[in-house]
Formats: C-alpha cells, sequence, structure tokens
C-alpha cells in the first residue's frame, strides 16, 4: 500500500469533495442520453453502417455480404440516391466475435452518428449487437440472420431473409406439388433448434395439404450410426424422407439409408448447403432436393442482371450472402425513400411497411413479426458439389 | 489505522460513483464501453500475472476460467430467474462474486492433477482444459448451446468494473506482500531450493491458480453483464492468449506492468479502427516491436512505484 500511504487523509478528503462535485456538476441533458435524435441525417448524406466478420474464421460471410451491400449502395447512388441525398457507408469488422459486435455497433450509433445500421450473417452475433440497436432505437436489417430469436429482440430488428422454420413448409408443399408425393417420414436432429423447427412446419404443412406422416424418428448431432432408426423408417416405406439437419449427418444419414435399400427421395433445408455434403454423402445424396435462399441458376431476368453485373464488378458468381446483402441494402433504401422525414424512426415505420419488394432473392414482404416473407428455391443434388436450381416455391 | 483504510475505501467508492456519473452524462458511450472493457482486460491480466508471472507457471485455459464465471453469473441472473433480486445492481454483484467462487472451484479441479506438470506441458494441459470447459458450454442447452445467451441484465458500468479492478488490484497487493506471495514468488525462482526451504511447492501452486481463477471468473461476469449476450465463442482460446499477452506486454510478475499490458491490448485494436482490414496486421507488428524494444515487458518484473522511487533516490 506504498502508494496510498504516501497520501495524506486531506487527499482523500479532496478526491471525497471531487467526487460530490463531479456527481452534481453533471446536469442531465435533454431527452437523456440514450436518445437517437442525434442521429438523424442532416446536410446531403445519409450515414449507414455496417458491421461483419470480414476477419476471422466466418470471414467469407462477411466480405461476401459486404460485396453484396457495396454494389447495392453504389448503384443507388449512381442514381442519384435518395431525394438528392447521397448514402455513406461506415463498415467495422468485428472479427467473428459477439463482444466486438456489440462494441462496434456502439461506436457505429453514438460516435458516427449512422440512421441505420445493416448486418451481421452469424444468429448469435445480430442478436448481441441487435439488442444495442434496439436500446437507441436505430434501425437494423440482417440480411441473413434466420434465427427466428433474432427480430423478437425488438421492433427495430428486421431481416430479409425467411425465417428457419419457414423452409419447413417449403419443401412440404414442393414434395406434395411438384413430386406428387404423398407419404413422407421426418428425421430431426433433436438437439438443434434448426432441426426441429424445420421438422415441425414440415409435419403441419404436409398434413394440411393430404399427405400422410408416416414416421417421425429424431437423431443427435454428433452420432455416426443411424441403421436401427432408418431400418423402422423402412418398415413404414415412406416416399419421401425429410432431413432438416446438417450436411455432415445428413451424407451419413443418406449413406446408411442407401445401404438399407430405402428407396424414398431425401429432402432437407439450407443445412445441406455445403460442398462437403457430397464428399461425405456420396452418390447417395445425389438425387435429393433442399431449399435454400437464392441460386445463380434462377433463370429470370432480376436474377441474371444481379448476377452479370456482380461478374463484371468482382469477377466471381454472388454468393447467396452477397445477394442476400444486396437485398438488405436495397430494402433499406427503398423505406428510406417511402420514409415521412428522414429519421430513424420514420425510417422503420416504412421498413415495417415494406411490400412486395422486388428483391434478388424474390419478393420481400415483411411481417408484423419484422421478418420476410418470401419466396425459397428448391435446389436438386446432381452430382458431386453440383446443385441445380429446381424452381422456386412461393410462400 | 483501521479508520485511515475506511476512509480510504470510503474515498474510492465515492470518487469511483462521481466518475461514473460523470462519464455517463458526459461521454460518448462508445468511448466509455471501450473504457469499461480497459477494465475487464486489466481484471484478467491482474489475475493471469499471479499464475504466469508471479508463480512462474505457464497457463493458457485463462479464458475457460472466465467463461465458467461468466456462465454462472449469468444463469443466476438470467436462466434461473430466482427472484426480481437478481436483476437488482447489488444481485448482480453477488451473481458475479458466486461466478467468481464457481471459476475458483473449476480452478482447484483443473490444478490439482495438472500442476504436477512444467512448461510446456502444463501450457498443453490448462489449453486442454481450458477448450474442454468451453465445449461444455457448447453444449448445454439450457445455456443457449452455440446460440449463445441473451437478455443478461446490463448492470456491469464504470463503477462496478472499476471497483473490482480496485479490489483485484489490492487483494493481489496484499497476498503479493503476505508470506503466501513470498511462497509464491519463491516457487517462480526455484522450486528445488523452494522446497529445500520447507515450501510445500504444489500446495502454493494451487493457492496461485485458485486465486488467479477467482479473478478471471469476476473478470467474466462483469463481462456478461456488461455485454448481457454471451456465447461459447467468447471464450475461445484466442481470449487465453489475449490475456497471455497483456501480462507478457506489462512485465511478467509486476502487478502494475499488468495493468499496463490489460489497457494497452483492449484499447490498441479500438484505437486501430482507422486501418480497417490492415487493423490485425498492424496490431500484431506493434506488439512485435514492443517486445524487440523491451523484451522483458514495460515495466519488467519490478513495479512502477519502485521505478520512480529509485529514480527519485539516484
Amino acid at each position: 500500500m506504498i502508494l496510498l500511504k504516501t497520501m495524506t487523509p486531506r487527499a482523500f478528503l479532496a478526491f471525497g469533495i471531487l467526487a460530490i462535485f463531479l456527481n452534481f456538476g453533471c446536469v442531465k441533458k435533454e431527452g437523456g442520453s440514450l436518445s437517437s435524435s442525434a442521429n438523424v441525417p442532416t446536410g446531403n448524406e445519409i450515414w449507414v453502417g455496417e458491421y461483419g466478420s470480414m476477419t476471422g474464421s466466418e470471414s467469407t460471410f462477411g466480405v461476401s455480404t459486404h460485396k453484396g451491400i457495396l454494389m447495392a449502395l453504389d448503384e443507388v447512388n449512381k442514381a442519384g440516391g435518395i431525394n438528392g441525398k447521397k448514402i455513406q457507408l461506415k463498415s467495422y469488422d468485428d472479427q467473428g466475435q459477439a463482444a466486438e459486435a456489440v462494441t462496434i455497433i456502439t461506436k457505429l450509433i453514438t460516435q458516427d452518428k449512422v440512421s441505420l445500421i445493416l448486418g451481421e450473417v452469424a444468429s448469435s452475433r445480430s442478436i448481441a449487437a441487435g439488442t444495442v440497436a434496439q436500446q437507441y432505437k436505430i434501425p437494423m436489417v440482417s440480411p441473413s440472420s434466420t434465427n427466428p430469436k433474432v427480430t423478437q429482440v425488438g421492433d427495430y430488428i428486421f431481416r430479409v431473409c425467411f425465417i428457419d422454420p419457414f423452409q419447413g413448409s417449403v419443401m412440404a408443399k414442393f414434395a406434395i406439388n411438384n413430386l406428387k408425393l404423398k407419404k413422407a417420414a421426418i428425421f430431426r436432429d433433436i438437439k438443434a433448434d434448426y432441426s426441429v423447427g424445420l421438422a415441425n412446419f414440415f409435419v403441419d404443412e404436409y398434413k394440411k395439404m393430404g399427405g400422410e406422416i408416416v414416421a417421425d424418428v429424431s437423431y443427435s448431432g454428433g452420432d455416426m450410426d443411424f441403421k436401427s432408426q432408418l431400418t423402422s423408417i423402412k418398415g413404414k416405406n415412406p416416399d419421401v424422407l425429410f432431413i432438416p439437419g446438417y450436411y455432415t449427418e445428413v451424407g451419413l444419414v443418406a449413406r446408411q439409408a442407401r445401404e438399407l435399400g430405402l428407396k424414398a427421395v431425401l429432402l432437407g433445408g439450407d443445412g445441406w448447403d455445403s460442398e462437403k455434403l457430397t464428399e461425405i454423402g456420396g452418390d447417395a445424396v445425389v438425387g435429393g432436393y433442399f431449399s435454400n435462399h437464392y441460386s445463380h441458376e434462377d433463370k429470370s431476368p432480376v436474377v441474371q442482371n444481379f448476377v452479370a453485373q456482380f461478374k463484371a464488378r468482382y469477377g466471381e458468381v454472388p454468393s447467396g450472402l452477397a445477394a442476400q446483402g444486396y437485398d438488405a441494402a436495397m430494402v433499406a433504401v427503398d423505406a428510406m425513400k417511402r420514409a415521412t422525414e428522414m429519421s430513424p424512426k420514420a425510417f422503420r415505420e416504412a421498413l415495417a411497411q415494406t411490400k412486395n419488394f422486388q428483391g434478388v432473392t424474390g419478393m420481400i414482404t415483411i411481417n408484423e413479426e419484422r421478418n420476410a416473407v418470401k419466396p425459397a428455391v428448391v435446389l436438386k443434388v446432381v452430382g458431386p458439389q453440383k446443385f441445380s436450381y429446381i424452381t422456386t416455391i412461393n410462400p | 489505522m483501521k479508520i485511515f483504510q475506511v476512509a480510504i475505501l470510503l474515498g474510492v467508492v465515492a470518487l469511483l460513483w462521481g466518475l461514473n456519473f460523470f462519464f455517463e452524462e458526459n461521454i460518448n458511450p462508445y468511448i466509455l464501453r471501450v473504457i469499461i472493457n480497459c477494465g475487464i482486460g486489466m481484471i484478467l491480466a491482474m489475475s493471469l500475472n499471479l499464475v504466469n508471472g508471479c508463480a512462474g507457471q505457464f497457463s493458457l485455459g485463462h479464458a475457460g476460467f472466465m467463461g465458467v464465471g461468466a456462465y454462472m453469473s449469468a444463469t443466476i441472473t438470467t436462466v434461473l430467474n430466482l427472484s426480481p433480486f437478481f436483476q437488482t445492481d447489488l444481485g448482480v454483484g453477488c451473481a458475479i462474486v458466486t461466478g467468481g467462487i464457481a471459476a475458483a472451484i473449476a480452478g482447484y479441479l483443473v490444478g490439482l492433477p495438472s500442476l504436477r506438470l512444467k512448461g510446456d506441458y502444463l501450457a498443453i494441459v490448462t489449453l486442454g482444459f481450458g477448450e474442454i470447459i468451453r465445449i461444455c458450454f457448447l453444449n448445454i442447452e439450457s445455456v443457449g448451446g452455440a446460440r449463445g445467451l441473451s437478455g443478461i441484465p446490463p448492470k456491469s458500468n464504470f463503477f462496478w468494473v472499476y471497483l473490482w479492478v480496485v479490489i483485484t488490484f489490492v487483494a493481489l497487493l496484499r497476498l503479493l506482500r503476505s508470506s503466501y506471495g513470498r511462497a509464491i514468488l519463491s516457487v517462480r525462482e526455484n522450486e528445488i531450493a523452494a522446497e529445500s526451504m520447507g515450501i510445500d511447492i504444489s500446495r502454493y501452486k494451487i493457492v496461485a491458480f485458485v486465486v488467479s481463477s477467482f479473478f478471471a471468473g469476476i473478470a467474466g461476469g462483469l463481462f456478461a453483464h456488461l455485454q448481457s449476450f454471451i456465447d461459447p465463442n467468447s471464450f475461445v482460446f484466442n481470449k487465453s492468449i489475449e490475456a497471455v499477452i497483456m501480462v507478457v506486454i506489462g512485465g511478467m510478475g509486476s502487478l502494475s506492468g499488468a495493468i499496463f499490458g490489460g489497457i494497452i491490448v483492449s484499447l490498441l485494436p479500438e484505437l486501430l479502427r482507422v486501418f480497417e482490414q490492415y487493423r490485425m496486421v498492424i496490431f500484431p507488428l506493434i506488439l512485435i516491436i514492443l517486445m524487440l524494444v523491451r523484451p522483458m515487458g514495460l515495466l519488467g518484473h519490478k513495479e512502477i512505484w519502485e521505478i520512480f522511487r529509485k529514480k527519485a533516490s539516484s
């Protein structure tokens, strides 16, 4: 305690007086420190913030999304901006860390004074940062966080992708309307929210459309052997087998199902979307169908136009994340154009009223839960690391 | 003397309390958050310094204990939903202390078998334990699993964090000046010599480890209630490395050095944001230069007041 011993009690008295002085010295600011009145765009610029994982293990997610957003905002600015105001983008890297995301969203809002925030792919970071955006009442649009909890954070949080469980109903519709198969078995990962949500929505929709669920069994993510469950499924002789899991287990399940002689058509969700799927599943997964957000093979002119422009700018085929980043920015721009005044609150109101907005990933309508209602695409596994576009299913 | 100490305590608390109000009204919330992050960094660095710097044991599992504290305290305030008391400042404080105790227990359980090892082997074992702890959280569904735990009451402010910085500093300083501290230091200097002087080496190693884990748990609890969101990703191996960097930068074995290390490692990445993507290239570069210029860390083995006193007397 040498430091403290050298100080006389008088010094501490001074400390105390200083402390009291500080307490009284600060007058409460009007409206409290949490008001967003400072984030109203002034002058000829509107500042938009973006946060994402530009470095770290998930850097491909952040970089793809960033490219899409950048391209969208450049297009808007070239076309004259929003009522003559140019959009300026401020983007920060969160290294794929929730703590970083929280810090930089605070920076975006309180220091850079952005009026709207675009960001983050991963649902966990969207939830963490969304709490801050909600607290300061700055609208946030997530391009591709699919976990239902993201928009439940508050009324300023939006997304332009569908939520996980919606894919379940998409695949049910696809099985009945396109494949005309009416006997389904479900094989769900009981430990994953994602899988359970998809399975429940599939069952509901499938039954509603006159299909029959002949078996509903489960596994736990990380399992390697599925033969006992698959044998019981085989006994029920289903036409389709819905496996809403991630590619590792799906590949193994598919292999073992074929070994047992199960002939059902395999269906799944975007958890299948990986090059590893065919690596693990081999020929067994070929012929299976899964839902996804977007396909660059989609023949619609909107998609083809986007793909051509993206290729011209970056020299690569846009991934789904880039398309969704583009759409998130465009939906935000559309809302700003429709807003009654230039303020985060008005932007929020306008975002909530987004209806039938033609995005690259389909017609986007924001529902009262601030989730996007939009079509999903169905892809077919045709060979090693090759998925081909089959159709688009509307909600 | 007693009255004097109480006066000091009250003075510090009043000062922090006043500063807290002053900062909240007059400082940009982002800057305030960075300042608070520095505080958490200081606690982490000081606690790890006790093991890595003072006891001379190389631990790489500090993030794991931070995780235990964070998850334990967040479970009490958020998941269990015991009573509204745990939503108040005091309740959260209690939860954070409980988190620290849980981390100390984890530290004891981990330390008991692994502190028989030395050097690289100990580093690998602690690294392994840190990862095991993290993967446990990843697989416990009731605390959110990979999705993380959200909705934690955001009660950590400048006052609470820096109060804990002061508590950690004083507690560790007193510990190091006590017979325990001397014994811990002797273990670092020469285990055989220490043992021949009748010091129970493994006991003092474990004491250091448990105290260090306790404060790491406190840092974790404060972190959880600052972010109001935690996920297993927040306590990856990188976080342990960060803590080690703080200690090494500040000077192994120097408590005040650890404080500087904590500030530098928490502050630099924020200051370097102007460089955007190159930030994480420049940051390590600065660390390398710092290590080349000051291989023993900023302060070496010494405390800052020792350096100043020497200068004054010479």
